[in-house]
């Protein structure tokens, strides 16, 4: 098993979720990650989607995806040839005597502290899926309250861009 | 062209505008407002079904014998879970329908409402695609869409669940709509160079077969199939839904494969070097034992649908695209492969696969106690009724001998549930395809448990004036339930028992749809029953084929075994390297 980013172009439509959500558990698969929000155009969404798969079974749910009529487009990002970033929020336990430690790790990780309490703080951390983990070994000890983390969001590196095509077909159906 | 109209007027214009001459349904309340406009409809003729189910099936009839869109109509709620069965089995054997339904206001969407189902959300799984409107506006172009979609590219189901509001609101209509499918772009147009490599194959393969399925015949493509036969010579097996793209009486025909193939379709396909999918999908019901399915032979695997090629077994030579101009560019390839001096030699196949066909052809045996064989009856009802006419099968072992003894000869003559095996399928289906093709006789051949499932359609061709052929092959059980705990549960006949030779009296049950009901229950009189049922043409005809309970459809490999495993009778295995 080896973990694949899909970037998927799906049209902006109610259900599209669903749609494609259950097609990956119909088809057996599991799904590590997703995040969906709008593109640079209005009728488009992007969706990041993050599967723990063999090749084989990737291309065969990567075709059935393609079927789903709202799906534009499908790329596989390359982990080296795209910037891959997820966010968390951490709400770590932190009393006078454990706060001075905690933020020198907020340092250490380029975090940001979002909200302070007295006996608590709730830190923002961005960055690849190894560098949150890494900070969520270290805060553990401290006493992790409450922890949610966004999917993970990824687009390719350089000039091009994977939705100007699907920009056009779009136009050219609209 | 723009008019203001309600929404019902608009999806009626619409469907008028797509080409729709026929809908099967069931009026209710939120489907009411389109019942109006559709009354005073010139072109769509509208059949009152008994069951939505019916509706359904009749649609896919209707689809099977006209290669047109079947369309069926129910309102929200019972009347469209009522066509899931449909749905679903028109998305497993790519059936082009279209399902319009009603659905509660848009306001009351989401509050569990009287009738309220989410069918849209239910039938995700089951449809190439599906659309909830809810705005008036959106009705003409969806329409469009619809019929769009469910008629290109692979077929299949696309269901148009419409609010009640938006079939009650006024619009401007406006004709023709553009569509907007930007993610919806069927490959038709094969790869050249994979369609050179197939034809290289071909010539250098010692053992090929070519593996015809469905998608042959959706893309009405027998004529092709036939000439590159008969060019390159290689053997044919046609798969359950593709029965009648090669004659079965063409010398290249070895039958069907699969489950209950024949043994030299089996053996065909077991012992080649090169398998030529062409539109079939390696299903569990033709391949058995995935790992042991023809396991020394290459695969050249052509679809319409990329995601069909490669999901059960690799193919070395992927093609994508349209049967037909996959089968028309190999036509060109191979000849060009011969203009080259290169051709196929497969004469020492040959040897081998008609000592197969010589030693193991498709049999049965008559009953000692005297009864009636369903073999026998199907295979009559074969040759007195003849090629020309449609035949639809339900589900079980009356479907398999329909398969084995009619003796298909044309393309599309042989209407069934392959990929869903849907019980019950036969009658309403009967009646869609004798809607779409009237000038064509059309045979349901049923099973006393399906026909039990589905007959009350029989009311609706009876008033309608859809004059089929139903001959249930009664043998009072669930025939292939009853086959499978005879071989694998010692005997022990749970629950497969209907009496259906004692209740219903199908004969009275006929005559009550004010059908004629014709009985037979031996050797003697089935040529004669058939012939007088042949007579009557003014109404339905049921005949109740009383048969030997304890026949077994043969041959048969059993579920999940190795192809190589076949049994030509009970614990009777066929000699493979006889005459070879």
């Amino acid at each position: 098993m080896s973990r694949h980013t899909l970037s998927v172009l799906v049209e902006n439509k109610p259900g599209i979720l669903a749609r494609v959500a259950s097609l990956f558990s119909r088809r057996g698969f599991n799904i590590d990650s997703l995040a969906v929000g709008t593109t640079e155009h209005p009728d488009i969404s992007r969706m990041t989607i993050v599967v723990n798969v063999e090749e084989l079974p990737l291309e065969q749910v990567t075709k059935q995806l393609n079927k789903l009529v709202n799906v534009i487009k499908i790329v596989e990002l390359d982990s080296s040839a795209s910037v891959q970033r997820e966010l968390i929020l951490i709400k770590v336990r932190a009393d006078a005597e454990t706060r001075s430690q905690v933020l020198e790790t907020v340092q250490l990780f380029r975090a940001k502290v979002v909200d302070v309490a007295t006996d608590a703080v709730t830190i923002e951390a961005t960055g690849s899926r190894d560098k949150l983990e890494a900070l969520i070994r270290i805060l553990e000890p401290f006493g992790i309250k409450e922890l949610v983390q966004s999917g993970m969001v990824a687009i390719g590196r350089g000039a091009r861009s994977i939705t100007d095509r699907s920009l056009r077909a779009i136009e050219r159906s609209a | 062209m723009t008019e203001r109209m309600t929404g019902s007027q608009a999806l009626i214009r619409a469907l008028e505008e797509v080409g729709v001459d026929t809908v099967f349904g069931i009026p209710g309340g939120a489907i009411l407002p389109a019942y109006d406009p559709l009354f005073d409809s010139q072109k769509i003729r509208h059949i009152l079904v008994r069951h939505e189910q019916g509706a359904g099936h009749a649609a896919q009839g209707y689809a099977q014998a006209t290669g047109r869109v079947g369309v069926c109509m129910a309102t929200s709620g019972p009347g469209a879970t009522n066509l899931v069965t449909p749905i679903a089995d028109a998305y497993m054997d790519s059936v082009p329908i279209v399902a319009i339904t009603g659905q509660v206001p848009s306001g009351a969407i989401g509050t569990d409402a009287f009738q309220e189902a989410d069918i849209s959300g239910i039938t995700m799984p089951i449809t190439k695609h599906n659309f909830l409107v809810t705005d008036p506006a959106d009705i003409g172009r969806t329409i469009a869409e619809a019929f769009h979609i469910a008629s290109t590219g692979r077929p299949g189901p696309v269901l148009v669940d419409i609010a009640k509001d938006a079939l009650q609101n006024e619009v401007d209509f406006v004709w023709p709509q553009p569509m907007q499918l930007p993610g919806y772009r069927p490959v038709t147009r094969p790869h050249a160079k994979q369609v050179r490599e197939a034809a290289r194959l071909l010539t250098e393969a010692q053992r090929p077969v070519l593996y015809v399925g469905g998608g042959v015949l959706k893309a009405r493509a027998a004529a092709e199939l036939r000439t590159l036969a008969e060019l390159t010579g290689a053997p044919v097996v046609t798969t359950l839904m593709a029965k009648g793209a090669l004659p079965d009486s063409h010398p290249l025909h070895m039958g069907m494969p699969g489950m209950h193939g024949s043994v030299g379709a089996v053996g065909a396909l077991q012992r080649s070097d090169l398998l030529v999918a062409l539109g079939a999908r390696f299903d569990d019901r033709v391949t058995g034992r995935l790992d042991s399915f023809a396991s020394g032979a290459k695969v050249v695997h052509a679809d319409i649908d990329p995601a069909e090629i490669s999901k059960n077994r690799h193919a070395d030579v992927p093609i994508v695209g349209d049967c037909r101009d996959v089968l028309t560019d190999l036509i060109n390839a191979v000849r060009a492969e011969h203009s080259a001096g290169r051709k196929g030699d497969y004469e020492a196949w040959w040897r081998q696969l008609n000592s197969w066909r010589e030693t193991y052809p498709l049999g049965y045996d008559q009953p000692e106690d005297g009864s009636l064989a369903p073999q026998y009856a199907i295979e009559r009802i074969g040759k007195v009724v003849g090629p020309d006419a449609l035949y639809v099968a339900g589900v079980g072992q009356h479907q398999m001998w329909t398969a084995q003894f009619i003796g298909y000869e044309n393309p599309g003559s042989f209407i069934n549930s392959g990929g869903l095996g849907t019980m019950g399928y036969a009658v309403p289906a009967a009646m869609g395809a004798k809607k779409g093709r009237p000038d064509t006789a059309v045979w349901a051949i049923d099973g006393d448990g399906c026909f039990q499932m589905t007959n009350q359609e029989l009311a609706t061709c009876a008033i309608e004036g859809i004059p089929i052929k139903v001959a249930v092959i009664n043998n009072g059980n669930l025939g292939m339930i009853r086959q499978w705990q005879t071989l694998f549960y010692e005997g022990r006949y749970s629950n497969s028992d209907l009496q259906s030779r004692r209740i219903p009296d199908f004969v009275k049950l006929a005559e009550a749809y004010g059908c004629v009901g014709l009985r037979c229950d031996n050797v003697a009189d089935v040529d004669a029953t058939i012939a007088k049922a042949m007579e009557i043409n003014d109404v339905p005809v049921v005949i109740d084929f009383i048969v030997h309970a304890d026949a077994m459809v043969w041959p048969m490999v059993a579920a999940g075994a190795d192809n190589d495993e076949i049994k030509i009778a009970r614990d009777m295995a066929p000699d493979w390297e006889n005459g070879d």
